[in-house]
Formats: C-alpha cells, structure tokens, sequence
C-alpha cells in the first residue's frame, strides 16, 4: 500500500490519537464527549484500510450512534444543568501521566523491536464471511451474547427505574394478607 | 501502514484511555477512558488478524468486544444513574459507604 492510502492511513491515525488525547486532557466533559466521537471515527477509518469493513460499519452504528448518545445521555442527567458548571475535576495528573508515558515508551519499543512473520494483508469483503462463522464456528459466544445482552437490558431497566416506595411495600403486605 | 505503526497508535489509544481513568472523578469520564482502552484492543486484534493469519477470528472477537462495550455502557449508565438520585453526585470519590 502506498500513495493516497498512506494520507488517509496518517489522516485517521492523527484524528484517533490526537481526538483522544483530548479526551484525556479536556476539563469540560461535554467536550470529552464530543472528542471521543472524533476518535471513535478515526478507529471506523482504521478499520476500512485494514479490511474490515462490517466492523467499520458496526463501529460508526454502535459506537458513535449508541454508546456515545448514551454517554452524553449521562453526562447531561448526572450533572446538575441549572448550576451551568459541567466541570470535570481531576487528580493524581502528574503520576498518571509518568506511568502512562512510560507504558507508552514499553509498548512502543515492543511493538518496533518484535519480528512478527508479517504477510502481505490482502482486502477481501468480510460481511459474508463474519456472518457464515458467526453462525457456525462461533455460534456458542453469538447465543452467550444474545443471553448477555438480554441480562444487561432487563439489569439496567431494573436499575434505573425509580425508587420503589412506601405505597409499593403496602401494596405487597395487601398481598400477602 | 505497517503493522507496527498500528501497535503504536493502539498504545497511544490505550495510554491516553489509562490516564483518563487514572485520573478523572467524574465516573462517566472513567466510562470514556474504559471505551478509549476497548478501542484501543480492538485496533489491535484487527490489526494482527489483517498482517499475520488468514482467518477472521481476530474481526469476530473485536464484534464481541463492542457488544460488550454496549452492554457495559448501559448499565453503567443506569448505575451512574442510580448513583446520581442517591448520593447527588457521580464522582468515583463519593462511593465509598462499602468502606470498612
């Protein structure tokens, strides 16, 4: 791969990395937020040049359209909007940064240093593919999927429903009587 | 685009999403910083799947990891939720009553 590819190629790693690098060091976070979408697309763009395209497609649905609406879903109830302070206090910023910049350092220094026995990647179309071992070599982690996400739906509806008060317990004791 | 380009920008990603949750209070931020990292592993698998093997195993397991992010997302969301109409705030400091 060479030529136009190599621009988007450094295009989309630019927006990935720097997009989360302000996610890591914006104080307001709203605008983390809207950072992560920016990364989010970036790795949807990752994706496209490394052949695969159902997960590019599966990236921009689930994440950009679902789990970040659900974000700012819980940005905007879990902050008091009347106070117009969406703040985003921080700590331990020196030490965290040391770790991170020497894990950074170690990763990077394995990843160049390591031979892997690299092939030539060829671009095949994945959807049919992902879809035929999906239900046939992978079809017990699909079903324990399905069950997953059904427990997380009925978990967070159960969760997030208001309070059960006193007219509810009264109504049990009528029950039981 | 080399394999170890991808490794490196797979690091960036899950440093950046490390420090957010090392650092940040406010526990949807940790959220974002755990999506950063999941994205971060995702860019890996996909990567040694396209360079080193010929099967799609390491584009299957990336389809499972963002439906775990999903779910992940959503009960966090109703527990922050949760956490909000208890204690008034979502910062991780604040839930500590299971101190001893």
């Amino acid at each position: 791969m060479s030529g136009p590819a190599d621009y988007v190629f450094y295009a989309a790693a630019a927006m990935t990395v720097g997009a989360a690098i302000l996610v890591a060091i914006l104080p307001n976070i709203l605008y983390a937020a809207v950072a992560l979408l920016f990364s989010f697309a970036g790795v949807a763009g990752l994706y496209v040049l490394l052949s695969a395209d159902f997960l590019a497609a599966t990236q921009v649905l689930v994440y950009v359209g679902g789990i970040l609406v659900l974000l700012l879903f819980a940005v905007f109830l879990s902050n008091r909007i009347a106070d117009a302070k969406i703040t985003n206090p921080t700590h331990f910023r020196l030490p965290a940064a040391a770790i991170c910049l020497v894990l950074f350092g170690v990763l990077s220094y394995v990843a160049v240093s390591t031979p892997f026995a690299v092939k030539k990647g060829v671009y095949l179309p994945s959807t049919a593919d992902i879809g035929e071992l999906l239900m046939t070599r992978y079809l017990l982690p699909f079903e324990v999927a399905s069950v997953l996400l059904l427990a997380a739906l009925i978990g967070a509806a159960l969760l997030s429903r208001p309070d059960r008060g006193a007219p509810e317990k009264g109504d049990m004791e009528e029950g039981k009587g | 685009m080399t394999l170890d380009k991808l490794l490196i920008i797979a690091a960036a990603l899950f440093c950046c999403g490390l420090y957010t949750v090392m650092t940040r209070r406010n526990a949807v931020a940790v959220l974002m910083g755990v999506e950063l990292i999941l994205n971060a592993t995702n860019i890996n698998f996909v990567a040694f799947s396209f360079f080193l093997s010929r099967v799609m195993g390491g584009q299957i397991f990336a389809v499972f990891v963002i439906v775990l992010a999903a779910a992940e997302a959503a009960v966090a969301l109703a527990i922050f939720l949760r956490m909000f109409s208890t204690t008034g705030t979502v910062e991780v400091d604040t839930a500590d009553q299971l101190k001893g």
